[in-house]
């Protein structure tokens, strides 16, 4: 199977391969867009450097500016990473959704929340904990991902999560697959912060660009550990809470308006 | 002591062939179940990403904890020196490999990269309860085959308290890995309770019994070896013991989830408004799983080898009940993720969820099952594993010293 590695800091296999693939890839874009390219070289973390502890992705979700009946987030991931959106599927209740609108009511007040729900992206992940061949692992930049070559599929990570963030595929994949987002039938996966757009330094996620497009600008994405992202300032400014905070797992995402 | 006489059984009869003929097409249509699924994928089964853990679960973890179990005839006579059993143990020895075996196909055939088992074997995290389980599954297979070689070469039969002592409490180690399996997991409302250690211990010895006294009274029937009564009956009353401690266990966990709020929801969900996982619960679990068999076990029906038979059908029939429950039940009742919202979403959230099993789930189920009783047949065929005779005379002999 020629599945990229771009998401495991883990395996840093052939790297000759992949500076040759990305010489290739620079000089064609170049060719046509020097000026993107020449600016996304620049800010991407070279092949040969780790993840870094020095950098916290995470992500905050303003609920009060998410709009009921708008899933453009769930559409720009779908595209992003090649999973098939779930009306489109024939087996809607085992098709993977990596992000999905959840919307909540008060039963007293009726009033109404909406918001998308993701991997949270744990500091103490529990599916982490309980995968027993490591497959789950946080990188060092806080993504939580699937090491798409270890994974047995027993899905203990998906009885583990309290978030139901995870899918298994239960199906062959069609070719619609992404050549920098590996996946396949029998394994788990997840949101993976959009880790090949991170690792391309594009520094957002494709729900992110969307939401923003969309003129909502409900999700914000950065450096937790950086005192002066937009993440880092928002977050002082703005009061957010994690969900089911009582398990104490040090979430990525924070919501504002729960 | 009083010599018992071991012997192979002699195999050749139509009904032994018989035998090993419709265990060997049950596992053959659990191969093929197998192969249809690991072919298309789970999408052929009921299982999806609510319900993740299905059908081959439930045989694949009771399997696991009967096996367990069944070596409680083979601990009670090396560990606990009651000689009356000591003819039994081998059976029991055998029995307990042939289920962890089975119960272990199943579990490992239903993952979705079953094609990967040598990545578990080799890539190990040692934080998970699952590693830890390989580790005592391993340890389990290797004990209890020198447990059962010093029963059977006279040459190294002063270890066999040794070696019996190390299986038994390895055995109780085995199952509180496989209660914690469940137990160590936050997230679901039903689990999360190192209750789930000791209830799967007392679990095993009733299901590991009743499986044990099933399989002893069919090869001495069919073989046509004299069984007496003094063995059954006092087995009979520590299968009664066990059953009423499984009932009390099941109380005592209901019962400290009734008494939180937070958990009201999800008990009135498992014991009031489950539906299918309720009636299991109530006629599967406890009243044929616990109720019956004890009424049948404590009065003068027990002394009828059929009523028995019948119990110890029951408590199994019970034991996949309760595994049903403990596993489909939990998963089938939401995560509350945002407590005293109603939630709704494209991926199922805030509902209630079903789940139907499909037919390879079942016959995958089923194969394991088939798995170990033909591994069983064969080695009683091939091992001196049965007394010649365990009638009442002979035990009585035993039981003298």
């Amino acid at each position: 199977m020629n599945e990229l590695k771009t998401m495991s800091e883990q395996a840093p296999d052939s790297p000759e391969r992949r500076r040759f693939v990305g010489a290739a890839a620079a000089v064609a874009g170049l060719a046509v867009v020097p000026g993107v390219m020449l600016y996304e070289v620049a800010d991407a973390r070279p092949e040969e450097q780790p993840a870094s502890s020095a950098v916290r992705w995470g992500m905050l979700v303003d609920a009060t500016r998410c709009a009921s009946g708008c899933d453009d987030c769930v559409s720009a991931c779908s595209t992003e990473n090649g999973w098939t959106p779930v009306a489109q599927s024939a087996h809607p209740r085992q098709a993977p959704q990596w992000i999905r609108k959840l919307q909540l009511e008060d039963p007293l007040t009726q009033a109404q929340i909406n918001l998308p729900m993701l991997c949270q992206h744990c500091a103490e992940p529990p599916c982490v904990d309980v995968c027993p061949t490591g497959a789950s692992f946080k990188r060092a930049d806080g993504i939580v991902l699937v090491n798409r070559h270890t994974c047995i599929g027993c899905r203990y990570c998906m009885m583990a999560c309290p978030y139901k963030a995870r899918s298994l595929v239960h199906e062959p994949l069609n070719d619609t697959q992404k050549p920098d987002v590996p996946r396949g039938m029998g394994c788990v996966e997840a949101c993976t912060f959009c880790v090949q757009k991170v690792d391309r330094g594009d520094g957002t996620t494709a729900c992110a660009e969307a939401c923003a497009a969309a003129g909502h600008n409900a999700i914000l994405f950065g450096d937790l550990n950086d005192p002066e992202s937009e993440i880092s300032k928002r977050l002082r400014e703005l009061p957010t809470k994690q969900v089911r905070a009582d398990l104490k797992l040090n979430l990525g995402v924070r919501y504002h308006g729960i | 002591m009083a010599s018992i006489t071991f012997r192979e059984v002699e195999g050749s009869s139509l009904k032994y062939w018989l035998l090993f003929g419709a265990l060997g097409l049950f596992v053959l249509f659990g191969a093929l179940a197998w192969n249809h699924m690991h072919h298309y994928g789970h999408v052929v089964t009921g299982m999806d990403n609510q319900i993740v853990w299905g059908l081959p679960h439930v045989f694949a973890v009771f399997l696991i904890v009967a096996a367990s179990g069944a070596l409680n005839v083979a601990s009670i006579a090396s560990v606990f020196n009651k000689p009356m059993y000591k003819p039994l143990a081998p059976l029991s020895a055998i029995l307990s490999l042939a289920l962890l075996a089975g119960g272990l196909l199943v579990l490992v055939l239903d993952l979705g990269r079953s094609d990967r088992l040598i990545v578990a074997m080799t890539n190990f995290n040692l934080k998970s309860m699952f590693t830890w389980n390989v580790f005592l599954y391993s340890g389990f297979f290797a004990l209890v085959g020198i447990y059962l070689w010093t029963m059977l070469d006279r040459s190294v039969k002063s270890w066999t308290k040794a070696a019996g002592t190390a299986a038994f409490l390895w055995r109780l180690t085995l199952t509180t890995g496989t209660g914690s399996l469940f137990g160590f997991l936050v997230a679901r409302e039903l689990y999360g309770t190192g209750l789930l250690a000791p209830m799967f211990i007392i679990m095993s010895f009733a299901y590991g019994l009743a499986i044990f006294l099933m399989v002893l009274a069919a090869a001495y029937a069919w073989t046509g070896r004299p069984l007496g009564d003094a063995v059954m009956l006092r087995l009979k009353t520590l299968l009664a013991v066990f059953v009423a401690a499984v009932l009390y266990f099941v109380a005592v966990h209901h019962l400290t989830n009734l008494y939180f709020t937070k958990a009201h929801a999800v008990e009135a969900f498992i014991l009031r408004d489950g539906g299918a996982i309720t009636s299991l619960f109530w006629i599967g679990q406890v009243l044929i799983g616990c109720v019956i068999p004890l009424v049948i076990l404590l009065t003068a029906l027990g002394r009828q080898r059929s009523w028995l038979m019948i119990a110890c059908a029951l408590v199994i029939l019970g034991g996949i009940a309760q595994m049903y429950v403990t596993i489909i039940g939990a998963q089938a009742y939401p995560l509350d993720m945002f407590p005293g919202f109603k939630a709704s979403s494209s991926y199922f959230d805030g509902e209630i969820h079903a789940y139907t099993p499909s037919t390879p789930e079942l016959f995958l189920g089923l194969g394991g099952v088939a798995v170990a009783l033909l591994m069983t047949a064969f080695a009683v065929k091939v091992l001196r594993l049965l007394p010649v005779s365990l009638d009442d005379a002979t035990v009585a002999k035993l039981d003298q010293h």
